[in-house]
């Protein structure tokens, strides 16, 4: 009788370990290797043929420290992940309620506001290229009519990382807008009608009923979006490539640049740690203090 | 001018793309009532409700609640309180938010708003639980939330939307009562759906029994058992339901009427001198009595009622009779005829 349960716990263990060893051995070789990998060389220094790679400890991070494109960088980073996170979901929430409502040519609506996600990358940078392109252009088109001036929106350091930004939220609010739709249909029917019967406004029933509701999936997309906003790289080689004068480069294009431009990968190492360590701890603050004000199903 | 019901519904309709909702729906309620709409799945009582709700807009018809013509009017401008099936209560909000919703959307004041919190809380027996949310609740207290819900603005009419569904029977029977008791105690009207008759019969003052969007037969639960206009309300009131024995079984009714007889009215006959002779098909023991089915070729749903444990050899032929009083005789189109 024992040795049976034992047996039958034993099985049940080698069934978990099964079962998990899949996903353990990819995360290991494609996630956790290379992480311990990088941060192991951020502590080296950078091999030339006169100087080998000898130890430097935290050279490398306050080498950064120092540097002045690396605070121009960050600063872009934290301006472009300020402005499209928020505005994005707005968007999304916006898109995703009216799409949800009752209108004629709903299927049409959804398809058309998802369109920008389906498009790859590339793609829709290039498409961004001819608006933006000055005089050609269809912005500066549509401005010649009204008498404006040209602007060249990517070639001048005011306007090029807004032009950014304006495309990544063209691009991350019809995917947001998707877990949003799916979202608000779980909730079911009924409760609308009991808050029509106890005499809540539309607005008031969106505010008191579904944005909570909506909350968990909100607290998903504000994590997707905050790893999109460090992950940005495709964009900008068509469209900046980081220019003019580093107006628009974003932290991972810093590193591309570092590791394969000026192959100094121990800087570039030593960024992708602490790009990891803020994210997690973003991440960590995420899950951990706002999901305990959450209502889940 | 007569003393109008509280609430009127004038030739009503309602259908969707052509297909039929409800029709020809003329009722009248009168305040403080018990009004249950009964009637199988589809036969258009819930959309009944709805239109009376509001969630619905009628297509033909009027519709009057005390006295003021809300057909078109939205549902939050009806003064009514609504239970619905689900119960509809908010996940994310604690047990005393989901009562005072709808006080705090019509902006009454914070200590009014405390006060008709606790007497809906303490009628439907849920102090305590204030500050739980509805996915910590067990069935029947969330059955009592929706009902605190909608109590609590005190609102003279309330409709609820077979709101003892979800429940095991057991506590179907007590909150059954306890919803009865409520509705006398607060002198509210409440029109209830259900497709369960037992319900309608144990807690209405008038039942409107419908099929097919169509109301067969509005009276009082005796009415309906004693009295059904038709053989579907034969058929549907009363368990066991009223057998129907095609006239020519019987001699002196006459050809082609069908003959209607409740389980309680009939009785074994001795020997030989039975006005039908059956074959027994089930006995099914119920604890007090012992339902007997019995099968004849011109005749459905023929059961006798017999004390105690008492089940009868399957195959077996017997002898009934009954009173010519008891019978309801319908026509080939199943009306009841007046005899």
């Amino acid at each position: 009788m024992n040795s049976h349960v034992n047996l039958e716990r034993r099985r049940q263990a080698i069934y978990g370990w099964l079962l998990l060893t899949p996903a353990m051995i990819l995360l290991s070789i494609f996630a956790f290797y290379p992480s311990i990998a990088t941060l192991w060389s951020s502590l080296f220094s950078r091999n030339t043929r006169r100087r080998p790679s000898e130890y430097v400890g935290g050279e490398n991070y306050s080498d950064l420290f120092a540097d002045p494109t690396f605070w121009l960088v960050v600063k872009n980073n934290l301006l472009y992940a300020g402005v499209t996170i928020p505005v994005s979901i707005a968007i999304a929430l916006a898109m995703a309620l009216w799409a949800n409502s009752k209108i004629s040519a709903r299927g049409f609506v959804r398809t058309a506001y998802f369109t920008p996600t389906v498009l790859p990358m590339i793609a829709a940078a290039n498409l961004w290229l001819f608006f933006y392109t000055p005089g050609l252009g269809v912005l500066d088109q549509i401005g010649g009519l009204f008498g404006l001036p040209t602007v060249n929106w990517l070639g001048q350091p005011e306007t090029a990382l807004w032009a950014i930004i304006i495309v990544t939220i063209w691009k991350e609010a019809g995917f947001f807008m998707i877990f949003y739709l799916a979202a608000l249909q779980t909730i079911p029917e009924d409760l609308k009608e009991a808050a029509d019967i106890e005499g809540a406004s539309r607005w008031t029933y969106t505010r008191r009923i579904v944005l909570p509701l909506l909350m968990p999936t909100t607290l998903f997309i504000m994590v997707n979006a905050l790893i999109n906003s460090v992950k940005l790289i495709d964009h900008l080689f068509i469209l900046t490539k980081g220019g003019p004068s580093d107006a628009s480069k974003l932290i991972l294009y810093y590193i591309w640049e570092m590791a394969f431009a000026f192959f100094d990968s121990p800087h570039a190492a030593a960024m992708t740690i602490m790009v990891l360590v803020v994210l997690g701890v973003v991440a960590a603050i995420q899950f951990f203090y706002i999901d305990k004000r959450t209502h889940y199903q | 001018m007569s003393e109008q019901p509280f609430v009127v519904l004038d030739n009503v309709a309602k259908r969707w793309n052509g297909q039929l909702g409800v029709e020809h729906v003329s009722l009248d309620i009168e305040e403080g009532a018990f009004v249950a709409l009964l009637g199988p799945s589809g036969c258009g009582k819930s959309t009944t409700l709805r239109l009376l709700a509001g969630l619905e807009t009628a297509d033909e018809g009027r519709i009057l609640i005390d006295g003021r013509d809300v057909t078109t009017s939205a549902a939050s401008d009806r003064n009514l309180s609504m239970v619905f099936q689900s119960y509809a209560l908010f996940p994310h909000l604690s047990v005393a938010e989901n009562v005072v919703f709808g006080l705090k959307v019509r902006r009454v004041p914070r200590a009014e708003r405390r006060e008709k919190l606790t007497r809906a809380l303490t009628i439907t027996g849920l102090i305590g639980y204030e500050v739980r949310k509805p996915g910590e609740l067990s069935g029947g207290q969330r059955q009592r939330v929706a009902l605190a819900r909608a109590i609590v603005a005190g609102q003279r009419l309330c409709l609820m939307d077979e709101p003892l569904s979800n429940l095991d029977a057991k506590l179907r029977t007590s909150v059954r009562k306890d919803i009865k008791k409520l509705q006398q105690d607060l002198g509210i009207t409440v029109i209830y759906v259900t497709h369960d008759q037992t319900e309608a019969m144990s807690m209405a003052d008038k039942i409107v029994l419908m099929k097919d969007g169509h109301i067969q037969q509005v009276g009082t639960p005796s009415d309906l058992y004693n009295k059904p206009n038709n053989t579907f309300v034969a058929e549907f009131i009363g368990a066991p339901p009223m057998a129907l024995i095609a006239s020519e079984a019987l001699a002196g009714f006459g050809p082609s009427k069908r003959i209607g007889l409740r389980a309680e009215n009939i009785v074994l006959a001795p020997e030989g001198t039975g006005r039908m002779t059956c074959r027994v098909s089930e006995s099914e023991f119920l604890g007090a009595e012992t339902l007997i089915g019995l099968e004849h070729e011109q005749a459905t749903g023929l059961t006798i009622i017999r004390p105690g444990l008492s089940p009868m050899t399957v195959g077996q032929e017997v002898g009934i009779t009954f009173d010519d009083a008891d019978l309801h005789i319908f026509d080939a189109s199943g009306n009841r005829l007046v005899s």
